[in-house]
């Protein structure tokens, strides 16, 4: 059993979570102009490292919002969280967790 | 939503009025249920950071808005005045006693048009079901993940999580009758109340249960 770090609710169990696959995967701008091979590596195709990987989860049956997990899939350890939307942060330094101050705002000072 | 002399408690067919007692001498009880029928319960969103809407919030509510993950803000008691959970950001479920929600609702909805403010009454949606006693606590944890020691869950604290793998919010107040152990509320959908109270009955068992008038 996982203990994730919900941004916004703290450290909750795996079973509130669910998990949505790779993260940072960009629609084609244009799928159109897009040949079989590719548009079928962007649906189906993806990384399966042993090592730090970028994870979508969602916090289900807590607060319901989206974030960021890089994770180990060798150790399970988790490496940072970070915001939908947030580029992958660099892994080695240790997790960073953005949290709500006072205000309700984001570290990076956008509020929903 | 129903007519009032039309409506049904999700729990109305335990017919747990008949079985409720007042008795406080029953010391051998650990754990006291019940069900608070009819709660009003509004949806309200809006942006936390924005001072007009957290003002015009407070002056229907009495209370400013938790803005602390987890927290609630407002009486313990319901009958003084409606109380506001935390429930992500920019989201909180305001609760008042029954019948209050309508005119709550309304104007909240007035307070905050012009401030972007979204209010949604989901009364129907959840009862509340509430425990307390010396033993609540454990039976709590036979089911829920969080942590609820009493100095990481104080009272006030509010949470969305599983009990017995059904979707709930949890509220800790403030047991009216034993001043060192807490009582909990707990909020689950209409469809699981059923099957919540049961279980819930089952793993109070052997602490020895007794219902009281919601």
């Amino acid at each position: 059993m996982l203990l994730i770090p919900c941004p916004w609710c703290g450290p909750r169990d795996e079973i509130e979570f669910g998990c949505g696959g790779e993260a940072h995967i960009a629609r084609p701008e244009n799928p159109d102009e897009l040949s079989d091979e590719a548009w079928a590596d962007y649906l189906f195709n993806r990384a399966n490292p042993k090592g730090p990987f970028a994870e979508r989860w969602v916090h289900s049956h807590g607060c319901r919002r989206w974030f960021n997990v890089v994770r180990d899939t060798a150790t399970n350890e988790i490496l940072a969280v970070y915001e939908m939307g947030a580029p992958r942060p660099e892994i080695g330094s240790p997790p960073v967790l953005a949290s709500p101050d006072e205000s309700g705002t984001t570290s990076d000072g956008e509020s929903l | 939503m129903a007519e009032r002399y039309q409506q049904q408690s999700a729990l109305a067919h335990f017919g747990l009025s008949a079985r409720a007692t007042s008795d406080q001498n029953e010391s051998e009880c650990g754990v006291w249920l019940g069900e608070h029928a009819f709660r009003g319960q509004i949806n309200l969103r809006g942006d936390p950071g924005k001072k007009t809407f957290m003002d015009a919030v407070a002056k229907v509510t009495g209370s400013r808005l938790p803005t602390k993950p987890n927290t609630s803000a407002g009486p313990d008691d319901p009958q003084a005045g409606p109380r506001a959970l935390w429930l992500a950001l920019g989201e909180w479920l305001v609760v008042t006693v029954p019948g209050a929600e309508e005119e709550t609702a309304r104007s909240l909805a007035e307070a905050t048009a012009d401030c972007g403010g979204t209010v949604t009454d989901v009364s129907d949606a959840r009862t509340v079901i509430a425990m307390g006693g010396r033993h609540a606590r454990d039976v709590l944890m036979k089911g829920c993940p969080l942590d609820l020691h009493p100095a990481a869950f104080e009272p006030g604290a509010c949470a969305q999580s599983l009990l017995a793998l059904a979707t709930v919010i949890l509220y800790r107040g403030a047991d009216p009758s034993e001043a060192d152990v807490s009582a909990f509320e707990i909020h689950v959908a209409r469809s699981f109340a059923d099957y919540l109270w049961t279980w819930l009955e089952d793993a109070a068992d052997e602490y020895g249960v007794r219902i009281i008038e919601g």
